[in-house]
Formats: structure tokens, C-alpha cells, sequence
């Protein structure tokens, strides 16, 4: 492979690890509020969430385009206050492969949460627990094998974006080329070889990614 | 102890739970068939359930009060409960589950009562084993200790025996009986199982279809039968 291969291969990693940690903590609140509470509308935030899975990834990237654009309140903000450009940045590509891949965050973290008996919070409460003590003692250490499964699917996920990530950051050759847009434009220029190459790398990358959240899953089951 | 129901009242699957009780003997049994309603009573008691009415006091306090809105949560109520399934954390070993609630004491005494919890209870060589590796008794008394380590103004306990076969059943009720005896702790004692009323217990009430359908010493309730076991007498 080539450097400027290699390049692309890191620069995805690293955004993609970016977007991963980024949604962490809001995806593991969701997906204990998911889990342990009930609230109404509850299942149209779940119907939200999940929506990322099921819309063309092109239709989320272009409402991503509405939302982080210069004319857009936010991104208004964004340039005004911190001077952050968002459109067609890393910025950009990481804000896609974050909304891509947060609904497989949270549907890991909040089965992982299912899992542990309600009942094992409840004792902890009688012992004395407060509810911040019972959270950081007895569900994340039981629950943190699913969740860390759900944030190493979503990393893979984040990892072969595509769709969104073309329409919101483009394809700026050392600036927001990743995995599968290279893939795409490779093939756009007849380079099939280079492309084959990149395709090689997805492969291996994916298949490590969903083998290791796989094998976390099946240990994530507590121990009775 | 003193533990009063007064109007308490909680709509239920298929039935509303009623007492209007008071209960002051040493261990008090809550006898019943499953469904009564047994597990909601402790659970009202120990904080995890709200009433839909009523007051619960323990000893003059209030643990809740509808009306008034006072509602005292499980972790400030120091009552100890042992549910069923025992609930055990699972990735925590023996000695970190006993000593999970313990408040912070200097070190000399919180070793003082582990000592001697564990020495009655026979778990002192297990404080380095995770529960997975434990036999049936041997986490029910790890259970019990954690309970009794808290130091709880009443004990909750659901069932205790009803997951285990005789034998262990035999060889767990003495450990109750030292629990009653050496440590004093007030007891609720849920069962459906009339030799363990009259093993362990002064009081009983019987509970049926969510209401107190009796209430009284063991002995005048329970009736040995031609079998040699113990049946409730007709009420």
C-alpha cells in the first residue's frame, strides 16, 4: 500500500474513534434511561434514535448539511462564536459517522443494561447505596462488556460511513478522503486496483471490529 | 420492634394488598400461599414498592405516609432485606458483597463484626470467592451476612429456604436460629412453609389474596397432620 493509502487508513481510524468516544456518554445515558425508565414519549425518542439504522444514510447526511451548514442556526453559531467551520472538515466527517453510528451504541448499551437484574440495584439501595454509588458499582462493572461490544460495532460502523459522510464533508483529498469515500472514488477513476486494496483493508478492519463486539456480547451475560 | 400498617393499601396484578396490622414480636412470619402478596409487603417495607395509601411506621417513625407525602427511600431506611434469588453481585467476591453496605467505621471494629458475622455464619473462608463459585448454603449465608453487617434496625427475608432441597433446608435453619439469637435483629420472615412458621417464629399472619386472613402464635394456627407435617388450620 501506498502512504498516502495509509493515510486515508489512519485518518478514518482516527475520526472514527473520535465520533465513538464523542457519543459515548450521551449514548450510555440514553441507553440506561432506555432501559431502566419510563417516561412518555419514550418510544418516540427510541423510534429517533433508531432512525439513523433505517433512512438513507444520504437523507441523514443532507439534514446533517441543514443543521451544521453556515446558514444554519448552528453552525451560525459555531463560526460566530468558537470560529469552527463544520461543513466539509474532519469536523464534518466525524459529526456523520457519530450520528450513524449512535443508534448501535445505544442498542448495545441498553441491552447491556437489561441484562443486569433490577433486583441486584435494588439490594444495593438497601445496603445503602445512593443511586450514583449503585450505577458505578454494580451496573456499569456488570453492564460494561455490552457496552464496550455496542461502542466497538459502532466504531465499526463509524469505519465504513459513507453516505452521509460524502454529502456533509465531501471528498478533500488530505482532509476528509475516508475508507469507503476512497473506495467510491477509486472506482469513479477507473482505479480498480487501489480500490481493491482499500476494499481489502474494510474487510479486515470490519471483520475484527464485529468479531471482537460479537465475543464481548456473549460474555457480557452476568455471572449468577 | 413495632412495625404498623395502618389502611395500607396497594393495587396489585389481579389483586389489591390490604393490612391494617401492627407486628412487635422478635420474628414475625408472613404466611401464604404464592400471589398473596408476601414479597410486596417486604418490599413496601424496605422501600422498593410506594404504597397507593396508608402509613408504615417502624418503631414510631414514619416510613411512609400517603397522605403526608413522606416517603423515607430504601438506602436511609436500614432495614435489611434478602430477597429470594438472593441477588448476590455477582462481580464482587464473598468478603466485598458483605461489607458492601458498610458504613465507614475504623477498621478494628468493622473487622470486630465481620469476625464474628463470619465465624457464626461459617464464611470465613470464603471471603476470596467470587459467588458463581459458592454452593447453594454457602451463598445464602453469604447473603444473610451481608444483610446482618449493616447493622439493620429489622431483617427482610423472602423466602429463604424455598429454593433449596431438604437437607440444605436443615442445615441453613440453624444458621436462622443463630441470626435470631445472637444477633437480636428483629425478623419479617416470608415463607409458605408451616415447619419453618413453627421452627423459627412467634408470630404469623396469613396473608390470602392480599388480605390478613389470620393472625397469631404458630401453634395455635398450625395443626400437625396425620402425615407429620404441619398444615394451617382451618380459618
Amino acid at each position: 500500500m501506498r502512504s498516502a493509502e495509509w493515510e486515508i487508513v489512519g485518518f478514518t481510524f482516527a475520526m472514527a474513534l473520535l465520533a465513538t468516544f464523542a457519543i459515548l456518554p450521551f449514548g450510555v445515558g440514553l441507553a440506561w434511561l432506555l432501559a431502566r425508565k419510563s417516561w412518555p414519549g419514550k418510544s418516540v425518542v427510541e423510534t429517533l434514535v433508531a432512525l439513523p439504522l433505517v433512512m438513507p444514510p444520504v437523507a441523514t447526511g443532507l439534514i446533517l448539511l441543514k443543521v451544521l451548514g453556515r446558514k444554519s442556526p448552528i453552525g451560525a453559531f459555531l463560526q460566530e462564536h468558537f470560529d469552527l467551520e463544520m461543513v466539509f472538515t474532519w469536523r464534518a466527517v466525524v459529526a456523520a459517522m457519530a450520528v450513524m453510528s449512535f443508534p448501535l451504541l445505544v442498542r448495545g448499551a441498553r441491552i447491556a443494561f437489561e441484562a443486569v437484574s433490577p433486583r441486584l440495584e435494588q439490594v444495593a439501595t438497601t445496603l445503602g447505596a445512593t443511586r450514583l454509588r449503585v450505577f458505578m458499582t454494580i451496573t456499569l462493572p456488570l453492564a460494561h462488556r455490552g457496552i464496550i461490544a455496542g461502542s466497538v460495532l459502532s466504531f465499526a460502523r463509524a469505519l465504513g460511513e459513507f453516505g452521509a459522510t460524502i454529502l456533509v464533508a465531501g471528498n478533500i483529498p488530505g482532509r476528509t478522503t475516508t475508507l469507503s469515500v476512497s473506495i467510491y472514488s477509486d472506482i469513479q477513476l477507473g482505479h480498480d486496483g487501489d480500490a481493491f486494496r482499500m476494499l481489502v483493508v474494510s474487510v479486515v478492519l470490519a471483520f475484527v471490529a464485529v468479531w471482537t463486539s460479537e465475543w464481548l456480547f456473549r460474555r457480557s451475560t452476568p455471572a449468577a | 420492634m413495632n412495625l404498623k400498617f395502618t389502611n395500607v393499601s396497594l393495587r396489585l396484578k389481579g389483586l389489591t394488598l390490604k393490612l391494617d396490622v401492627t407486628l412487635d414480636k422478635q420474628v414475625t412470619a408472613l404466611f401464604g400461599p404464592s400471589g398473596s402478596g408476601k414479597t410486596s409487603v417486604l418490599e413496601l417495607v424496605a422501600g422498593l414498592r410506594r404504597a397507593d395509601r396508608g402509613v408504615i411506621e417502624l418503631d414510631g417513625l414514619a416510613l411512609t405516609n400517603v397522605c403526608q407525602r413522606i416517603f423515607v427511600p430504601a438506602r436511609k431506611r436500614a432495614i435489611g432485606y434478602v430477597p429470594q434469588d438472593l441477588a448476590l453481585f455477582p462481580h464482587l467476591t464473598v468478603g466485598q458483597n458483605i461489607t458492601y453496605g458498610v458504613k465507614k467505621l475504623p477498621a478494628s471494629v468493622l473487622d470486630l463484626s465481620r469476625e464474628k458475622l463470619c465465624r457464626v455464619l461459617e464464611i470465613d473462608r470464603l471471603l476470596d470467592r467470587m459467588p458463581s463459585s459458592l454452593s447453594g448454603g454457602e451463598k445464602q449465608r453469604v447473603a444473610f451476612a451481608r444483610a446482618l453487617l449493616t447493622s439493620p434496625r429489622l431483617l427482610l427475608l423472602d423466602e429463604p429456604l424455598a429454593s433449596l432441597d431438604q437437607s440444605l433446608k436443615e442445615r441453613i435453619l440453624p444458621y436462622l436460629k443463630l441470626i435470631r439469637d445472637e444477633f437480636v435483629i428483629p425478623i419479617l420472615y416470608v415463607t409458605h412453609s408451616a415447619s419453618e412458621v413453627i421452627a423459627l417464629c412467634e408470630d404469623v399472619v396469613v396473608l390470602q389474596a392480599g388480605k390478613c386472613a389470620a393472625r397469631g402464635k404458630p401453634a395455635d394456627l398450625f395443626a400437625l397432620s396425620d402425615t407429620r407435617s404441619y398444615r394451617l388450620r382451618a380459618l
